[in-house]
């Protein structure tokens, strides 16, 4: 299979409009004729699936939760960039796209990055006009700040809930097309399958979560707007019912998985409090602009935070401070994320063992308690409801959690996957984030794809096919992967094992972590191979699943959606073993320079590494598509 | 700590309901509420008995998908979303109730699971401004007083989880549909719509058997993100004035 | 005129119609009290006779009382409407435990205002028919025959039952008012950060000053005592 990204020729900044120029039309008045299926309601599903309904295309949407405001891209809470320059101090498009590729650590294409930077500044225009309560100054003009240690404020926010706004906004384009009858809605309704047919994606089979009735939908393109994998590692700060299923259905179908591996795991997450717990909470990274980190210089096992307080500060290890001074607490992500870990690994960690401490007594000294509790009061307050403990008085704990994957579906310049008809929009595609996300960039690429990408790409395609060219939903195709669908659901529902989805969600999860978190190993992920492996086995042996599938079975969707992780998760460790580098969010112990900080090796690695399933039990093939950077020199990245 | 929980059980739709004990003997203080229920589900499937069906999805208060009445209120003693809730806010040995929404318009769907697509009508009819993607005007070219911006703000945080209905003696959603009118009627963006927009929300909000306000303000002492009953007076206002000047005969 | 009945039987508009019967009735509820404290006058009840014949045969003033009654039925009939509705909000099953955050009046406006129902009924019965159909002895001030309702009063008001009637059902009408008030501005969408305390003193000191006031009258003329 020979992979072809199709960034269009040319200088970087004319690729997009010249590309815009060269897609075919659909005659507005042949629009009406097409129908496409869009999974998945967060911001890019939504976006997408108001865009193309406003365009005059039939658009069905679906998604699990009850409403599509309830999506987790509703959880983000710092901001969304936009190469707006409004503040005056530098920005640009050409900035924001060097940013992102280099916070990517270089493992992107420049083609996609670039288009994203350009329309990232439409996405503000669109929201505003949509009524999204940004932040403003008291001139009436939107206020920006300066996020994740970016050198230039580019990121519009509202409040600590900008991905609710946003998403608010996007539902209610969603909601206008609704009324309009060009959108048919289906909640609680979760996609099973896709369905492929001479080559191309025909529509899905969905199982409507309240009856359990498994239907089959024909259109004539699919969009997976299904977010990120996350849960793979059970705890996550992903919501709980955010899955891999529809991806994963659609990889087994033929579409390649990009960069499986590449994980973004997020320093300020509260941490573990025991076995029970079921979710991480992110708290913004905004709290490292005045938090300092540190754990005690000797190892005091169990020390509270309460009695941290005690601690001279001659016995205080601020280890990023002392590591990387000109960066001190600001280090990127998986910097800030990987020392943490190394300070628990050597034994200093605090709390339970894996927790450092977040310390704003300096800053409250400095500032005053007014001034802190302005800026953070907020966080404060959900920190002291989770933990019980106040950090106006004592250091805050946190730990490192799982929160984004910048890996996904393969997909082109198009947003198609490699499957023709069907593409993945927003974190369910692999295409802008490289190795490494930028802080406040998820919501910019959702929206992107969803509102100034897609409704150009997909005319092309849907041009190219033809309204005739779709098949009804009794074609053989589609029963096939309708009896396939029922067939698994009734084999999960007849095990009758001993332990329950959950704990072997959480088994695996552990694993995960432990093997393919924050840094890895060759020794390391060969053994999780193994016991990913054994676990699977043990799942289709042992799993239990009660109840039936006609009614509102809450085990029975954990189960769907766990087996399908459990085979994401070893693809995962395939293509962490692959890729013998370290790059962004993704740390190979065995590449690191004598300092330890991560060693990329542009020379052999400098691909997308997208993996074609093969069928059950059988090792997938790796597909290399060649990076090519023709305007940005690939650095390597110090904080020092 | 242990715990007694009392949970509404009921099959289906039109199934009839009861009342279920658990106790519950190794619950920690750490544990948030929808924790505890994972441990009872678990003991229970483990029993080989069916699990509480319960909405439940970000767990960090932003989603709006949990809704239990718990102890006689929405989402419990706090002022916060039930995923936010933590054990250590009840006592060791407490019996703790836990019920549904219960509202006409939102029907239950299985134990603790109600339907609230009544609120999805009532914003499909009319929540939202009419722009089509692309070809609006540049963000800054619509200058919002910081004051105004902020209130609308105050209104677009609701979570649409509908604790104000379940706290309402008489089932009205009035604080839900106010906040999202109020959004959009503080901001110029809104203005074109305005009126038709007010009059087909509350139109909608009445087809759905929502109850009327009394003003006992017991949805905004609820509501886990403080919306406020200021947004009620404002969408009386908007809708008096709209059936008063609007040419809608 | 479709947009007319759609508006009044909409929730809101039968708030409305609540908050506007309601303010008025509060209004009617001072001027029948101005009236009434002239009971306390030491004039042998010169002045409230002479009142109360004006207030009966003045054209003006018997055109607004008959709003009056009908502002009445509407406020009682649109409540029976809207707790209908309500009840039904709440769907076939309702919650085994309550724990309201609502304070204890505001939950209960339907019950005190039926208990005030009762009491308008005792009420009308006892002096307003007797004043119409009743038969009454005449004085004469000036030249002017009058009705003299002073003595009706005086009498019914040595009956120590009746004087704990009015002065129970007096606190019954605080409470509705004590709600009331303040709802009916919200309703009308008059809330406002500046003028929200004036409004809620006004309502707490409108609901307390004039049910005592009211509930005075029995008492002082129980105990034979005149003001000024």
């Amino acid at each position: 299979m020979k992979l072809d990204s199709k960034i269009p020729e040319g200088p970087l900044a004319e690729k997009w409009s010249k590309h815009k120029f060269n897609l075919k039309l659909v005659n507005p008045a042949n629009k009406r004729k097409y129908e496409v299926i869009v999974v998945g309601t967060g911001l890019a599903g939504a976006s997408a699936a108001a865009s193309l309904a406003e365009l005059g295309y039939n658009v069905k949407a679906f998604c699990f939760q009850d409403s599509p405001r309830r999506a987790h891209s509703i959880a983000a809470q710092g901001g969304i960039n936009a190469a707006k320059n409004y503040r005056n101090d530098g920005d640009s498009i050409y900035r924001l796209f060097y940013d992102t590729i280099k916070g990517g650590d270089y493992r992107a294409r420049e083609g996609n990055v670039y288009r994203l930077a350009e329309v990232s500044v439409d996405i503000i225009d669109q929201c505003v006009a949509q009524g999204v309560p940004f932040a403003r100054e008291y001139g009436g003009l939107l206020d920006n700040r300066s996020f994740g240690g970016a050198q230039v404020s580019r990121t519009f926010y509202a409040r600590g809930q900008t991905g609710q706004q946003l998403l608010l906004g996007a539902y209610s384009a969603l909601n206008r097309q609704i009324a309009n009858g060009k959108v048919k809605m289906y909640t609680r309704t979760e996609m099973l399958d896709v369905v492929v047919s001479d080559g191309k994606a025909r529509g899905i089979i969905t199982r409507d979560l309240i009856t359990g009735k498994i239907e089959a939908h024909s259109g004539h393109a699919v969009l997976l707007c299904t977010g990120g994998y996350g849960n793979v590692f059970f705890l996550s700060t992903n919501a709980k019912g955010s899955n891999v299923t529809a991806a994963w259905r659609a990889h087994k179908k033929g579409a390649l998985f990009g960069n499986p591996c590449f994980t973004q795991i997020h320093p300020t997450c509260i941490p573990v409090s025991g076995d029970h717990q079921s979710k991480l909470t992110l708290m913004s990274e905004s709290l490292r602009n005045d938090g300092r980190v540190w754990v005690p210089k000797v190892a005091r096992p169990g020390l509270k935070a309460k009695d941290a307080v005690a601690i001279p500060e001659a016995d205080r290890d601020y280890f990023l401070e002392r590591k990387y001074p000109s960066f001190g607490n600001l280090v990127p992500r998986d910097v800030a994320s990987r020392n943490a870990k190394y300070a628990c690994d050597e034994g200093r960690g605090v709390g339970s063992g894996l927790a450092v401490f977040l310390d704003f007594a300096d800053a409250i000294k400095r500032d005053g308690r007014k001034v802190i509790e302005a800026k953070y009061g907020n966080l404060f307050d959900m920190y002291q409801q989770i933990t019980g403990d106040n950090p106006y008085e004592m250091p805050m704990m946190i730990y490192p959690a799982v929160h984004y994957t910048m890996g996904g579906l393969w997909v082109d310049y198009n947003l198609m996957t490699s499957v023709p008809g069907l593409y993945a929009l927003g974190e369910a595609n692999f295409s802008d984030h490289g190795a490494n996300r930028l802080g406040a960039s998820a919501l910019m690429q959702g929206l992107a794809d969803g509102y100034f990408v897609i409704p150009y790409t997909i005319g092309d395609y849907l041009a190219n096919l033809g309204w005739s060219d779709k098949i009804s939903t009794d074609h053989p195709a589609f029963r096939e992967s309708l009896e396939n669908v029922q067939s698994r659901i009734q084999k999960l529902l007849s095990i009758k094992g001993r332990k329950t989805v959950d704990e072997l969600h959480r088994e695996l999860g552990l694993t995960m972590w432990d093997y393919c978190g924050m840094s890895r190993t060759e020794e390391g992920l060969k053994k999780a191979k193994t016991k990913i492996q054994a676990l699977r086995a043990e799942f289709w042996e042992n799993v239990n699943v009660l109840g039936s599938n006609n009614e509102l079975n809450q085990e029975l969707e954990k189960a769907g959606r766990v087996a399908d992780f459990m085979e994401l998760g070893e693809l995962m460790v395939d293509d962490a073993l692959n890729r013998s580098e370290s790059c962004g969010g993704h740390f190979r112990e065995e590449s690191q320079t004598p300092d330890g900080e991560a060693l990329r090796n542009d020379e052999k690695f400098t691909y997308v590494s997208a993996w074609e399933y093969k069928g059950d039990n059988q090792p997938e093939v790796l597909h290399k598509e060649e990076l090519i950077f023709e305007n940005v020199k690939p650095s390597q990245r110090s904080y020092k | 700590m242990k715990i007694t929980l009392k949970v509404w059980r009921q099959k289906s739709k039109d199934a009839k309901g009861e009342f279920k004990t658990y106790p519950l003997d190794h619950v920690s203080q750490d544990m948030s509420f929808l924790e505890m229920f994972d441990v009872l589900n678990n003991d229970l499937v483990r029993k080989g008995e069916d699990p509480v069906a319960f909405d439940h999805d970000c767990r960090e208060g932003i989603c709006g998908m949990c809704s239990m009445y718990i102890n006689g209120r929405p989402h419990g003693p706090l002022q916060t979303t039930t995923c936010q809730l933590h054990m250590r806010t009840f006592k060791d040995g407490e019996t703790i109730t836990v019920e549904p929404w219960r509202a006409k318009a939102f029907p239950i769907i299985k134990d603790l699971v109600v339907d609230r697509t009544s609120f999805e009508r009532i914003q499909q009819a009319g929540g939202y401004i009419s722009v089509n993607t692309g070809g609006v005007p540049d963000a800054n070219e619509i200058p919002i007083p910081k004051i105004d911006a902020d209130k609308a703000f105050d209104a677009a945080a609701c979570i649409g989880c509908g604790a104000c209905v379940a706290a309402c003696k008489n089932a009205s959603a009035m604080l839900f549909v106010s906040a999202k009118v109020s959004q959009l009627a503080l901001l110029p963006q809104g203005q074109p719509e305005r009126k038709t927009r007010v009059e087909n929300m509350v139109a909608q909000m009445d087809a759905e058997d929502f109850g009327a306000c009394t003003n006992t303000l017991a949805c905004e002492a609820e509501c886990p993100k403080g919306i406020s009953v200021t947004n009620i007076a404002r969408m009386n206002r908007e809708y008096f004035s709209a059936k008063a000047s609007s040419e809608n005969a | 005129m479709n947009w007319f009945t759609n508006f009044f039987s909409s929730t809101l508009g039968r708030k409305l119609m609540m908050a506007l019967t309601g303010l008025f009735l509060i209004l009617f509820l001072a001027v029948h009290l101005a009236g009434n404290l002239q009971l306390l006058k030491s004039d042998g009840g010169r002045a409230f006779n002479v009142y109360a014949h004006f207030m009966t045969h003045n054209p003006l003033i018997v055109t607004i009382s008959v709003v009056n009654f009908a502002f009445i039925a509407i406020h009682i009939i649109w409540a029976a409407i809207l707790t209908r509705r309500n009840r039904a909000a709440r769907g076939p099953v309702g919650y085994a435990v309550t724990n309201n955050s609502s304070s204890l009046t505001s939950r209960n406006m339907g019950i005190l205002g039926t208990l005030i129902l009762v009491f308008i009924v005792i009420h009308l019965r006892s002096f307003w028919y007797e004043t119409h159909f009743g038969n009454i002895p005449l004085v004469d001030y000036d030249g002017s025959p009058v009705k003299d309702l002073f003595t009706v009063v005086d009498v019914a008001y040595t009956q120590l039952w009746f004087v704990v009637l009015y002065v129970v059902s007096m606190a019954i009408v605080g409470f509705h008012l004590y709600h009331g008030f303040g709802s009916a501005f919200q309703t009308l969408g008059l809330n406002h950060v500046k003028y929200n305390p004036a409004i809620r003193f006004i309502g707490v000191a409108f609901s307390i000053v004039v049910p005592v006031l009211f509930a005075l009258i029995p008492i002082l003329m129980f105990l034979d005592i005149t003001i000024g």
